[in-house]
């Protein structure tokens, strides 16, 4: 295998990664580009898309393929709609009573919030790692030597697809913009008739959902997962947010792959024990050095 | 009502402190005569020793407004140099104590001067990153830190001259340790809290920019501020790694650093009283919440949350607000202003 193609399926692999943080990112990003709070329920909602996602195909019956789409689709479905519906509870019940507390009240509860889903997925599911059925026969297209997985496909386009999506909507829709106005300046956009609340929930929704997606797509690249894997995880998305520009979307997107790669090109080349290290000397030097991240947050005016 | 008058009140109000403080010392120093039991005994030195890294991240957070999530990685720096000294070494646990704190404000310095001028959420940010990254860097120098496994240090030990007195595993000596610790730290953060540095530290939480106005070096303090939080995390490093005898990295995660920001914020930001409630309450909510076993964590979750919903000022937060806002003390000043008024017409 020539350096090039070393190089090439070190990238590749580091994308695929890139791209579940990024789609955690999204809720970081999103929640704190309207509420400026770090939501560290955030990992823990994030693998419990990936628990969701297990429960669903265990109660499938046999005689669906496991490779089949509609396994695919229903287990993503449930986890989107599972985990969208349990971030907007959490923010209902947890975030919006504090809406006037000092910020540091909301991170208090943000870390309490994320216990307590800890300590419930661990009650459901038990303490052990869990195993995550692949859904994919291990094929994949080769190109020389270099290889790409029909999963690692997979989780590319369809990220990409959610992506865009999500691009799409808040740019283009109504809600969209009443979204963009809340982050803006939330006492303006209520001033025009906007339902600040509701744009909360919405927000609170999408993040989620989003993660919760990202989640079924961890457990299906790494094929093992435990109640406590959303904290590491949950800590590298907001980094790749951070990377972006915090509550900046597209940033998050473009962070969270940047960090994939690095993080995958530093594995392949230095040494993997050393791989969380990176991801955290990127998040301080590059806070120190350019604060506002790869994109500036840009305000449409 | 005149000046006497108010010498008098700060003098009441100074006394009944003064008397609750001395009531709760009394009882925290009889207490392992009347409680022989180990288990409780140990709970209250990690207590303890968590009080000190609270007090510590207090004059970071609560005084200068610094928020810190990485304290853990000042804790470890502490913990780690005696260790070290200890096992390469061969130097004693009474002896390694200067170089422990003198560490840790060194880290402090060095970390502090890259980032302080970061602000608010960001500062945050790159101190959870820069706990993180120390962490996960003594796990990898095996050769050095023994890695995960850790490494295994003395207990301290007290000579006189053929007789000595070895700590040992049992907790009653580290609690008049632990005891004395809190007393000198309490002592140092209560003095600075009213020095000029404490009144600067004030400023510049509360204005920065009005603060650097009135000719506070804003930069330096903030420094320093940070120096002395980090010194003190290295002091409770040190305790703790005598104590436990073994040190590993994994005393210094992440969720370390986070209980300590948790513990400060309950029992009340800039409070060294609530530093130490908070402290306390957070160590011993999971043990009494033991006998319910795998629904503790959820507890504690649902405790914090609740607590931040009805007093998100902490159990003893706002105490200084409270006071200057009593109406007795308004009366008083608003006399103070009149007497003034009277003596500038005149």
């Amino acid at each position: 295998m020539s350096h090039l193609e070393t190089f090439l399926q070190q990238l590749i692999n580091g994308l695929t990664i890139g791209m579940i943080y990024a789609l955690i990112a999204l809720g970081y990003t999103m929640v704190y580009g309207i509420i400026q709070l770090i939501n560290f329920a955030h990992g823990e909602i994030f693998i419990t898309g990936a628990f969701l996602g297990l429960a669903v195909f265990a109660a499938l019956p046999s005689t669906l393929h496991i490779h089949s789409a509609v396994t695919l689709v229903l287990i993503f479905g449930a986890a989107m709609v599972g985990c969208g519906l349990l971030g907007v509870v959490i923010e209902r019940i947890a975030y919006r009573p504090l809406r006037k507390a000092p910020r540091l009240a909301c991170l208090i509860t943000a870390i309490g919030v994320s216990f307590i889903l800890q300590n419930v997925l661990m009650l459901i599911w038990g303490p052990v790692d869990k195993s995550f059925p692949a859904f994919f026969k291990h094929s994949a297209l080769t190109f020389g030597t270099l290889r790409v997985t029909f999963m690692q496909g997979f989780i590319i386009i369809t990220s990409l697809v959610m992506m865009i999506a999500l691009r799409f909507f808040v740019t283009r829709t109504m809600l969209g913009k009443a979204l963009r106005a809340a982050s803006a300046d939330m006492t303006a956009a209520r001033l025009m008739g906007i339902n600040v609340d509701k744009v909360i929930s919405i927000c609170f929704l999408i993040g989620s959902a989003l993660g919760g997606a990202g989640g079924v797509m961890y457990g299906m690249y790494y094929n093992t997962i435990s109640f406590h894997d959303g904290y590491l995880v949950g800590i590298k998305a907001f980094t790749a947010a951070v990377l972006g520009g915090i509550g900046n979307v597209p940033g998050a997107m473009l962070g969270g792959i940047a960090l994939g790669m690095l993080e995958g090109l530093g594995a392949g080349y230095l040494s993997s024990a050393w791989k969380n290290v990176f991801a955290f000397l990127i998040l301080v030097i590059l806070l120190l050095c350019w604060p506002s991240g790869i994109l500036r947050k840009s305000r449409n005016e | 009502m005149n000046k006497r008058a108010i010498t008098a009140y700060q003098k009441k109000g100074k006394f009944s402190r003064w008397a609750m403080s001395a009531v709760v010392l009394l009882i925290l120093v009889v207490l392992p005569f009347f409680n022989h039991n180990e288990y409780h005994l140990e709970v209250l030195v990690s207590a303890g020793i968590f009080a000190i890294l609270v007090l510590g991240l207090n004059v970071m957070t609560g005084y200068c407004g610094l928020l810190n999530l990485g304290q853990a990685a000042f804790f470890a720096s502490g913990a780690y140099t005696y260790a070290l000294l200890n096992v390469k070494l061969g130097l004693s646990f009474w002896v390694s104590l200067p170089a422990c704190v003198i560490s840790s404000a060194a880290l402090g310095l060095l970390f502090g001067s890259c980032v302080l001028r970061l602000k608010g959420d960001y500062l945050a940010l790159v101190t959870l990153g820069f706990g993180e990254i120390i962490r996960i860097t003594l796990n990898n120098m095996d050769s050095l830190t023994g890695g995960p496994n850790g490494l295994t240090v003395s207990h301290p030990l007290i000579g006189f001259a053929d007789k000595s007195f070895d700590f040992g595993i049992k907790s009653m000596p580290y609690y008049y340790l632990t005891l004395l610790a809190i007393i000198v730290i309490v002592i140092i953060t209560n003095r600075l809290a009213s020095s000029r540095f404490g009144r600067a530290w004030v400023a510049i939480k509360e204005d920065e920019v009005a603060a650097a106005c009135m000719g506070i070096n804003t930069g330096k303090l903030k420094l320093l501020a940070f120096c002395v939080g980090s010194a003190i995390a290295g002091f409770a490093g040190w305790l703790f790694a005598g104590k436990q005898g073994f040190v590993s990295p994994d005393s210094f995660d992440f969720i370390t650093s986070i209980m300590l920001v948790a513990m400060l914020v309950l029992g009340g930001i800039g409070s060294i009283a609530g530093s130490i409630v908070g402290a306390v309450a957070l160590t011993l909510l999971p043990e009494i919440l033991r006998p319910l076993q795998e629904y503790r964590m959820f507890l504690f979750g649902a405790v914090m949350m609740v607590m931040m919903l009805f007093r998100p000022q902490g159990i003893l937060g706002g105490v200084r607000i409270l006071e200057e806002f009593r109406p007795e003390n308004e009366r008083v000043r608003q006399e103070e202003d009149e007497v003034l008024g009277e003596g500038l017409k005149q």
